[in-house]
C-alpha cells in the first residue's frame, strides 16, 4: 500500500514539474523544473522495477550505514568541486582576464563565487555533517536510524538541493543574501529535506539504549533545530509568480541586513562551529583511544555557545545604519563569546593529554589537532575583529576573507578530512588505510596551503584598510579603490596557490580513500556493524 | 635525583591536590570518569580549567561595564544612551566638520577667485591640487585612470597630454566637469555626434578605404598614397568641415585632431576604419549635483596641472 502512495505521489510529482516547465517563466525555474522531473522520475522508474520483489529483511540490531557511505563519498567529491571552484574564483581576482568573454553571464567571478561557498559551506559541509550525525548518533545511541528509508530521503534530497542551487547560481537565479542565496523553490525543498533531517535525529535520540544523551549528539541537535529556524526566517519570501524563480522577501532596509547577519553568522556558528564540534567530540576520542578531557567543561561550554552565539550577528554591520545599541550587543556578545569557543578546543586538545605520542605516528590524529588548533585561532581571531575599533579597519576587507578561511580550511576542512579517514576503513570493513604516507602528504599540502592563504590575506587586508583610511593633513583621500586594487595583486597570487596546495591535497585523499576501498585487505567481519549498547 | 632547577622549593607550602606526584605510579593514575561509555568513549571528571572559568566571568564583567558606558539595551522608541554619551553618526559628523571647519577659507576663497587666477595664488593653488586630487581619485580615476593617463585606444581620454577634445582652459575643463558629455542629464551637456559613414549609407567600402588612408597621412603614419589621394576631396567634403581641412580639430564641438598620433579609440587603419563606419559616441557624467563648485574647480586646477593645461 506505502509502495502505491510513493508511486503515485512520484507520478503526480513528473506530472506537474512537467507542466511547469512548460508554463515557467524563466530559464532558472524551467531547468529546476526538468531538474525535478528527471529526479522524480528516476525515482519512480527505481521503484516499479522493484514493486513485487521480496522486500530484504531489516535485522534492527544492525547500524543503517548506506546512507552514510553515499554521505562519505558525496562530501570528498562536492569537496574537491568546491575547493576546484574557489581556486578558480581565486585567479579570476588575480587576473581578470580569467572571466572569459564567452563565458559571461555564467562562469565570471559573480556566479562562480556563491557557487564555490555553497559548495563548500552547504555541500561539502552539509554532506560531511549529515552523514556523521548518521553515524555518531547510532554508535553513541546503540540504535538503527529511525524512520526506515528515511535517511535515504535525507540523502538524496540533500543532492537535489544542491544540485538545484548550484544550477541556480551558474544561470543568475539568486535572492543576494550571502549564504541564503537558492530562491524560494530550493529554500522550500531544503526545509522539507531538513525536517526529514531533524526527524531521523530525534528518532534515533529515542530509541537509543544508552541512558545518557552522548555530547556530540547535544552539539548535532543545536545545529539541526537552529539552521531549519535560520533558514525560515531569512527567507521568508513572496514569491512573483509559482512559475517564476523570483521572490520578494518580507524584511526590507536594516531589518533585513540584520537579519540576514543573524542568520550568517549563525550558519557559521551552528552550521560550521556546533555542528563540526558535535563530530569532533566523536572522532578525536576514538581516534586518539582516550577518554574526553572533562565533562563539566563540555556542559558548560555547549550552553554558553549556543546561548552566546545566536546574538552576536550585529558585529557583521558595524559603523553602518543599524543603530548604535545593535552593534554594542553584537560586539559584547562576541567577546563572552570566546571562551564558550574555546572550551571546546580545550576539550579537543586536553583529550590527547597522555596520547601525544601519536601525533608522532598517526596522520590522522594530527590532523585533528591541527583543525582544533585553527578552531581557536579563527575562534580568537573572530572576536577580537568583532571589536570595533578593531573592526573599523578589517571591516570589508581581505582581513575577513582571510579570517574566514582559516576557520573553514583548518578547522572545518581538516576536521572533516580527519573523519573521511577514519570513517571509510570502517564503513568498508577494510583492515586500515591504503597509504598513511599519502594521509601525510595531504596533511602538509593541506596545512601549508592554509598558512599561505591567510598569512597573504592578513597582509593584503591589513594593508588595503590602512590604505582606504589614509587621508592627508586637509582630510583629502590619499588613495584611489583601483590603487588599493593594484596593491593587493601579488597576495592575491599567493592566495591562489595556497587554494591550489589545499586542492591537491583533497585529490590526494580522494585517491587515497579509494584505493582504500578497492584494494586493501577486508576486516574478518565478526562485530562488525551491529548495534550493541557499550555498557 | 631531582635536577634542583625542576625541584620544588621546600618552604613553599603546596596544598595536597596540587602537589605533583611522588611516583610513576601515581603520574599514570587517571582521574576518575563520569562512570557512563558511549561505543566506548569515556568521559573524565575533571573540573573545568580555572583560568578559561576566570576568562570567562571577565570577559561577562567587561560587557556589563560595557553595556552601562554605551548604547545598549533597546526600549520600545529608543535605546539605552549609555553614560558615554557615544554615538557613531555624531563622531563621523563631527570628524567631517572639523575638516570643513578647517578648509572652508579655501573652499570660499576658490570659489571667490577667477578661474585662471587660482594658479597665481600659490597657497591656494597647492590647497586646490590636493583637494582636486582627492576628488580625482573618489570620481574620475574609473575612467581615466588613478594617474589621469586615461586607457589606451578604448575611448577613456589621457588628460596628461595638451590633446584636448573640447578645451583645456580651466574654463574649457569647468564646463566639461560641470555638465558633462553627451548625457542626458543635463541641456548643458557638450554634445556632438560624428555622421556613420559607412552604417548609414553615406559612403560606400572603397570611399572609407580612401579617406581612412587620407587621415592616416595627416599624422604621417603609414599608408597607401594611391587611396589617400582619392581621399583628400572625400575629406574635405564629408569631414573638414568639424575636423579642419588640415585635420587640425575643433574644441568647440569637440572634434578630435586627426594630425598628431593622439587616438582617442586607436590609430590603426582598422581602428580608424571603424570610427568613420560606425562613429564614435564617447560619454561622461556631469557632476553639477554630485560635487560643490569648489570641488569642480579644484578637480579641474588638478587636471590643468596634469602637463596639458592651456
Amino acid at each position: 500500500m506505502w509502495d502505491y502512495i510513493k508511486l503515485a505521489v512520484l507520478g503526480v510529482v513528473v506530472v506537474v514539474a512537467a507542466i511547469a516547465a512548460s508554463m515557467a517563466r524563466d530559464l532558472p525555474y524551467l531547468i529546476h523544473m526538468l531538474v525535478i522531473m528527471l529526479a522524480s522520475a528516476v525515482t519512480l522508474i527505481w521503484l516499479i522495477r522493484r514493486v513485487g520483489e521480496p522486500v530484504p529483511a531489516v535485522n534492527p540490531n544492525e547500524y543503517m550505514d548506506g546512507p552514510i557511505r553515499y554521505g562519505v563519498i558525496a562530501t570528498a567529491l562536492w569537496g574537491v568541486v568546491g575547493f576546484l571552484v574557489g581556486v578558480v574564483i581565486a585567479f579570476q581576482l588575480a587576473w581578470p582576464q580569467l572571466n572569459f568573454e564567452w563565458a559571461q553571464g555564467y562562469l565570471n567571478f559573480g556566479r562562480l563565487r556563491p557557487l564555490h561557498t555553497s559548495a563548500v559551506i552547504f555541500a561539502f559541509g552539509g554532506n560531511a555533517l549529515i552523514a556523521s550525525a548518521f553515524y555518531v548518533v547510532q554508535r553513541t545511541s546503540a540504535a538503527r536510524l529511525w524512520g526506515g528509508g528515511l535517511a535515504w530521503f535525507v540523502f538524496w534530497g540533500y543532492q537535489l538541493f544542491i544540485v538545484m542551487a548550484a544550477t541556480g547560481y551558474v544561470l543568475g537565479s539568486t535572492q543576494g543574501n550571502e549564504y541564503a542565496e537558492p530562491e524560494w523553490l530550493t529554500d522550500l525543498w531544503l526545509t522539507i529535506v531538513w525536517v526529514a533531517f531533524l526527524l531521523v535525529f530525534m528518532g534515533t535520540i529515542i530509541k537509543r539504549r544508552e541512558p545518557h544523551i552522548y555530547v556530540a549528539n547535544w552539539f548535532y541537535m543545536a545545529f539541526i533545530v537552529t539552521v531549519a529556524m535560520l533558514h525560515l526566517i531569512n527567507n521568508l519570501a513572496i514569491p512573483v509568480s509559482v512559475l517564476g524563480s523570483k521572490s520578494v522577501p518580507v524584511w526590507s532596509g536594516v531589518q533585513s541586513a540584520m537579519i540576514q547577519w543573524w542568520y550568517g553568522h549563525n550558519a557559521v556558528g551552528f552550521f560550521l562551529t556546533a555542528g563540526f564540534l558535535g563530530m569532533m567530540y566523536y572522532f578525536i576520542p576514538k581516534q586518539a583511544e582516550r577518554p574526553v578531557y572533562s565533562y563539566k567543561l563540555s556542559i558548560m561550554h555547549f550552553w554558553a555557545l549556543i546561548f552566546l552565539y545566536i546574538w552576536a550577528g550585529p558585529h557583521h554591520l558595524h559603523y553602518t545604519a543599524l543603530p548604535d545599541w545593535a552593534q554594542t550587543l553584537g560586539m559584547t556578545f562576541s567577546i563572552m563569546l570566546w571562551m564558550p569557543s574555546w572550551g571546546g578546543m580545550i576539550n579537543g586538545l586536553m583529550t590527547l593529554s597522555g596520547a601525544w605520542d601519536k601525533l608522532r605516528t598517526d596522520p590522522i590524529i594530527r590532523m585533528m589537532v591541527v583543525a582544533v588548533g585553527f578552531y581557536g585561532m579563527a575562534t580568537f581571531e573572530g572576536p577580537m575583529m568583532s571589536i570595533k575599533a578593531v573592526n573599523s579597519l578589517s571591516h570589508y576587507t581581505d582581513w575577513t576573507i582571510g579570517h574566514v578561511h582559516s576557520g573553514a580550511l583548518g578547522w572545518n576542512g581538516m576536521i572533516t578530512f580527519g573523519m573521511l579517514y577514519y570513517l571509510v576503513p570502517k564503513l568498508w570493513q577494510r583492515q586500515g588505510l591504503y597509504s598513511l604516507r599519502l594521509v601525510s602528504w595531504h596533511f602538509w599540502l593541506a596545512t601549508i596551503g592554509i598558512v599561505l592563504y591567510a598569512a597573504s590575506m592578513w597582509v593584503t587586508g591589513i594593508m588595503e584598510g590602512l590604505m582606504w583610511r589614509e587621508v592627508d593633513a586637509q582630510g583629502f583621500l590619499v588613495n584611489s579603490f583601483a590603487d588599493t586594487v593594484a596593491a593587493k595583486f601579488p597576495m592575491y597570487v599567493v592566495r591562489g596557490l595556497g587554494g591550489t596546495l589545499f586542492l591537491l591535497g583533497a585529490i590526494i585523499m580522494c585517491y587515497n580513500l579509494w584505493k582504500t576501498v578497492t584494494s586493501t585487505a577486508e576486516r574478518s567481519p565478526a562485530r562488525a556493524g551491529s548495534a550493541v549498547p557499550a555498557e | 635525583m631531582v635536577d634542583p632547577k625542576n625541584k620544588i622549593p621546600e618552604n613553599k607550602v603546596t596544598p595536597a591536590s596540587r602537589q605533583y606526584p611522588d611516583s610513576a605510579a601515581q603520574l599514570r593514575q587517571d582521574p576518575p570518569t563520569t562512570g557512563h561509555s558511549w561505543d566506548g568513549i569515556e568521559e573524565y571528571d575533571n573540573p573545568m580549567p580555572r583560568w578559561w572559568v576566570w576568562i570567562f566571568i571577565l570577559t561577562v564583567i567587561w560587557a556589563l561595564g560595557y553595556w552601562v558606558a554605551y548604547p545598549a539595551w533597546p526600549g520600545i522608541q529608543s535605546s539605552t544612551a549609555g553614560m558615554l554619551g557615544y554615538s557613531s553618526r555624531a563622531n563621523v559628523a563631527t570628524e567631517i566638520s572639523e575638516f570643513e571647519a578647517r578648509n572652508e577659507q579655501f573652499f570660499v576663497q576658490l570659489v571667490d577667485t577667477d578661474l585662471d587666477a587660482i594658479r597665481d595664488n600659490d597657497e591656494l593653488h597647492r590647497f586646490a591640487v590636493n583637494a582636486g586630487a582627492s576628488v580625482f581619485r573618489a570620481q574620475c580615476s574609473q575612467c581615466h585612470g588613478t594617474g589621469g593617463a586615461g586607457v589606451q585606444a578604448s575611448g577613456f581620454p589621457n588628460l596628461l597630454d595638451d590633446d584636448w577634445l573640447w578645451g583645456g582652459t580651466m574654463d574649457d575643463i569647468v564646463t566639461t566637469v560641470t555638465w558633462g558629455i553627451r548625457n542626458e542629464d543635463f541641456p548643458d551637456a557638450r554634445y556632438s555626434a560624428m555622421p556613420a559613414f559607412g552604417q548609414d549609407g553615406l559612403l560606400d567600402s572603397e570611399e572609407i578605404d580612401q579617406v581612412v588612408n587620407f587621415v592616416l597621412s595627416l599624422s604621417g603614419a603609414d599608408h597607401d598614397s594611391a587611396l589617400a589621394a582619392d581621399g583628400a576631396e572625400l575629406f574635405d567634403i564629408n569631414c573638414a568641415s568639424c575636423h579642419g581641412v588640415g585635420g587640425e580639430g575643433d574644441y568647440f564641438i569637440g572634434a578630435p585632431a586627426l594630425n598628431n598620433q593622439i587616438w582617442l579609440y586607436g590609430g590603426t587603419p582598422e581602428a580608424i576604419r571603424h570610427s568613420v563606419y560606425y562613429s564614435r559616441f564617447g560619454v561622461m557624467p556631469g557632476f553639477e549635483n554630485r560635487l560643490r563648485e569648489a570641488e569642480i574647480r579644484a578637480v579641474a586646477a588638478y587636471v590643468h596641472q596634469l602637463g596639458g593645461g592651456q
